[in-house]
């Protein structure tokens, strides 16, 4: 994440004009950040706002008062006194043939949205420009590789527009350089070290570069399964299950299924990032071992059988209770977890203390 | 963390210490990288060649279990250096002069001789942590799971102490937890010494203040610990809940915690499958999992942060705070009427000094960092700033003690266990989830290659480790990644159950256990009966997950 200057640097506020309207800026913020925080919908394809500015896609252009030639608003500093316009006629002809270029060179200009977060980036901005007018068709650039196997990660490069953000945000953000550039211009081709598979790549199959691709070239397989599922797509914001350290998620659902994971770009733990169990092994949830009744070890066989709810907290009350009797409110233990939320390990160590007034309590963290 | 996560890409110096970052807790790690990028250097001391040493500047692979001979070395550099700042030293901390002169008898070639690290690199690593402008160190459980655990992170503190390094950003002394809310089980009071908000259980105001709230006193004497519990089953202890924890599997010396468990009069087991140890209780009861149970928890930064369904539990699985607060009723108890974990939460607040701004509406978006004591307060991202909890920062004169067990004749090489970045735990959710099986399917035990020759094994080949406790097979990979004279395999994996093995003591004052070093013997055995069944040569029998 870039960090932005104070507004001002000796006092007075920085100030250019933006579209004839005066507006401040902080020191260090790009034309195309002014822009966005006063409203304006500059379209990009290569830009990821967690990523450093890469002006690959020259969708941002903007006219730059004294500059010959339009500017990459992503990658200019904003500067006091600059004045700029950032939708005239000129810049929208140009912005549309460039979206007519660029979706030419792929086979699909529209994919499912469970390709990932930024999948449907291309084929926005195309309806914005109305560019699906197919003048320019011809040879597709990039080659797919249907031949790697991995469960997660679609690699269909016929629908690269190479703007290098998977490359990017794998060595920007995550610092794994697994995937890189090889070729240029119509031949940029997106590759391993070695042009090999994924898994014998640095990949760590984080799913980073499934989430920041605009045109589906990337995808994730686990969510694209569902595909079908039947029902609108729904999202709830909540935890990853697994380690501490509290990345923030989107859970996709449809009807009472899950079928996939978001990363949350605002989550404050993670700014967007998550690695391969929080973005892929989401459906132990559903797997058919859960255990969907209680059950309590049956007298005669010694074998543990389902129960209803009514039987099995009876039976659990019965027994707890014989415990005490036979051997004091001190003979009885309690281990809360730290996978279950707040409420059970406050009402594990609420019930042995309130209920037995022991403090025979503990979590898992000893071992 | 004393620190927040938006934190480490900020030092200038890192110290990682005990802990495989990039696999346990991948997300922070790439803030690190992040910092390394910008021009940060980095000390990792871990005896394996992990993922984080190869970015390091200094890499100090020591032996198990050495970690206080290391730090006391570093501190005696710092010392020797001139690179005490004098100044924090002397406004917040107490006992550092007596500090400076103990370490004074701490070389590097002393510390050489016990943690096998080159003397030059502690050297390196000391001025490099010492002379930084912002130094963080971040550990893991392989500064905690030793019988000198509170030694490791005691020393890591005087570290910090002595340099100035805590308060300040891109600082600190910073644990990773390792798991989604094992920070929030301890903040919820599920500790045998403190109710919720770490109020100590010994003292009679807490006694006053819960006897109110719950409706009955709760004894002054402070709780067993799980591991004393253990030991106590049939003897003391004659009933267990256990919530959402495969015991049986993740704890040390597996055939003592099974007899332990067995010797029981009942077991009451939560969880949302039927795990190793939910086969032996007497009732098991089914609850709702991530994203079917709204609730919170607390991550390793402390930031207070909300979990919410997003779809219905299977059959008639439920929040385990309802299941506990059904049975209390059962149990004839009064004041378990709770209808929702929203109720639950804010009582936990109301009682908490930690979380006594904060409510179930408050932590929405996940904004705040505990302690957060009043409405008006707006959280703690960094512990420490202006003054330490209890006054000033204590200097604790330490000294290095072996492991309970150590290598010999018999068993002359070091295990040590972890995890892997794929796999999670004992594989109840990740050996469950498509695909994950892809990127690892088995567990192979890591062997150093000169290590090989003398063992008689083959890369590839099946070793049968084995100490007093327990044995097991295991297929052998060679790798650099191990230190000559170490072995690891992670605890992932049913058929191989490195918990059998592991048990060598526990610290005295947290009862951690020593999982991180322990001696075994290795020999070459023939591969499994049925080759290509992942499990069938374990002497446990076929894998269950």
């Amino acid at each position: 994440m870039k960090q932005n200057g104070s507004p001002s640097t000796n006092g007075t506020a920085l100030t250019l004009t933006l579209d004839g309207e005066k507006v401040t800026f902080s020191s260090g913020e790009t034309l195309y950040e002014v822009a966005e925080r006063h409203g304006r919908e500059i379209p990009t394809l290569c830009y990821d706002p967690r990523l450093e500015p890469f002006g690959g896609c020259r969708l941002c252009v903007v006219e730059l008062e004294g500059a010959r030639n339009p500017v990459a608003s992503c990658t200019m500093e904003a500067q006091p006194g600059m004045r700029v316009r950032t939708r005239t006629a000129a810049l929208e002809v140009q912005r549309r043939i460039l979206m007519e270029m660029v979706a030419s060179e792929n086979r699909d200009t529209d994919v499912d949205p469970m390709h990932g977060y930024a999948s449907q980036e291309m084929a926005d901005l195309l309806d914005r420009y109305d560019a699906r007018t197919g003048r320019f068709q011809g040879a597709l650039s990039g080659t797919s590789r249907p031949d790697d196997d991995n469960p997660f990660i679609k690699r269909d490069y016929e629908n690269c527009i190479s703007c290098y953000r998977c490359v990017r945000v794998c060595a920007e953000q995550e610092g794994d350089y697994a995937i890189s550039v090889m070729n240029r211009g119509f031949h940029t081709q997106i590759t391993t070290e070695f042009g090999g598979l994924l898994k014998d790549s640095a990949c760590t199959f984080c799913g980073q570069c499934i989430q920041t691709c605009p045109t589906g070239a990337l995808g994730d397989l686990k969510a694209l399964a569902n595909r079908d599922v039947p029902g609108e797509t729904e999202t709830t914001r909540t935890i990853c299950p697994y380690c501490g350290v509290g990345c923030s998620v989107d859970v996709m659902t449809r009807g009472e299924k899950i079928v996939g994971i978001l990363p949350a770009m605002d989550g404050p733990a993670n700014e967007g990032s998550l690695c391969v169990k929080g973005q892929f092994a989401f459906d132990f949830v559903h797997h058919p071992d859960r255990l969907a009744t209680p059950f309590v070890r049956d007298d005669e066989t010694g074998e543990l059988r389902p129960a209803s709810w009514d039987e099995a907290l009876d039976f659990a009350a019965g027994k707890l209770n014989k415990v005490v009797k036979d051997h004091g409110r001190r003979a009885v233990y309690g281990i809360a977890s730290g996978r279950a939320p707040h409420e059970a390990a406050y009402m594990m160590q609420r019930f042995i203390r309130a209920g037995f007034g022991t403090n025979h309590i503990d979590n898992c963290s000893r071992a | 963390m004393s620190n927040p996560l938006a934190d480490m890409d900020k030092p200038d110096v890192i110290f990682c210490i005990g802990t495989n970052m990039t696999e346990c807790h991948p997300v922070a790690a790439t803030r690190l990288k992040r910092a390394l990028a910008r021009g940060a250097k980095m000390i990792v001391a871990d005896p394996r060649r992990i993922g984080l040493a190869e970015f390091a500047d200094v890499h100090l692979p020591l032996r198990v279990g050495s970690d206080v001979s290391l730090l006391l070395a570093m501190a005696h550099v710092i010392v020797r250096e001139g690179l005490v700042n004098e100044e924090f030293v002397g406004a917040r901390t107490a006992h550092g002069e007596d500090f400076m002169q103990h370490v004074a008898q701490y070389t590097p070639e002393w510390a050489a001789e016990i943690c096998e690290c080159d003397p030059a690199d502690i050297e390196k690593a000391a001025l490099l942590y010492g002379g930084a402008d912002r130094g963080a160190i971040y550990y893991t459980v392989g500064i905690t799971e030793h019988i000198c655990g509170v030694d490791n992170v005691q020393s890591l503190c005087n570290l910090a102490l002595m340099t100035g390094n805590l308060g300040r950003e891109g600082t600190g002394v910073n644990p990773m937890r390792g798991q989604n809310n094992i920070q929030g089980a301890g903040d919820a009071g599920a500790l045998p010494n403190n109710y919720p908000g770490f109020q100590t259980v010994t003292d009679p105001a807490h006694q006053e203040k819960f006897h109110k709230a719950y409706g009955r006193k709760v004894d002054l004497e402070t709780g067993m610990t799980k591991v004393t519990a253990l030991d106590l089953c049939g003897d003391g202890i004659h009933a267990m809940i256990i919530d959402g924890e495969n015991t049986l599997v993740t704890d040390p010396d597996r055939h003592h915690c099974e007899h332990a468990l067995k010797s029981l009069d009942c077991l009451v087991v939560i969880d949302i499958f039927m795990t190793e140890t939910a086969k032996v209780a007497d009732v098991v009861f089914p609850a709702t999992a991530w994203a079917e149970t709204d609730g919170v928890c607390t991550n390793t930064e402390r930031r207070v942060q909300r979990l919410r369904a997003a779809v219905p539990p299977p059959g008639e699985a439920k929040p385990d705070w309802w299941i506990l607060s059904q049975l209390a009723r059962r149990m004839g108890w009064q004041g378990f009427d709770f209808g929702s974990a929203r109720e639950v939460f804010n009582e936990l607040c109301a009682l908490s000094p930690l979380y006594n701004g904060l409510d179930w509406d408050r932590i929405d978006r996940g904004e705040y960092q505990w302690p957060v004591p009043t409405r008006d307060h707006p959280g703690t991202p960094r512990l420490h700033e202006k003054r330490f909890e209890n006054g000033r920062g204590i200097f604790k004169m330490l000294e290095y003690r072996d492991p309970e067990e150590t290598i010999s004749d018999e068993y002359p090489m070091w295990l040590t266990t972890g995890r892997r970045l794929p796999q999670y735990h004992t594989r109840t959710q990740t050996g469950r989830s498509d695909g994950i099986d892809y990127l690892l399917s088995e567990e192979t035990l890591e062997v150093h290659p000169d290590d090989l020759a003398r063992l008689g094994l083959e890369d590839g080949g099946w070793a049968e480790m084995s100490n007093p406790r327990g044995c097991l097979h295991v297929k052998v990979r060679a790798t650099p990644k191990s230190p000559k004279g170490t072995v690891f395999a992670s605890f992932a994996f049913e058929d191989v159950p490195v918990n059998v093995l592991t048990g060598g003591g526990y610290d005295p004052v947290t009862q951690t256990a020593a999982l991180k070093a322990c001696p075994v013997a290795l020999k070459p055995v023939g591969p499994p009966p049925a080759l290509g069944q992942v499990g069938a040569g374990s002497p446990l029998g076929a894998p269950v997950l």
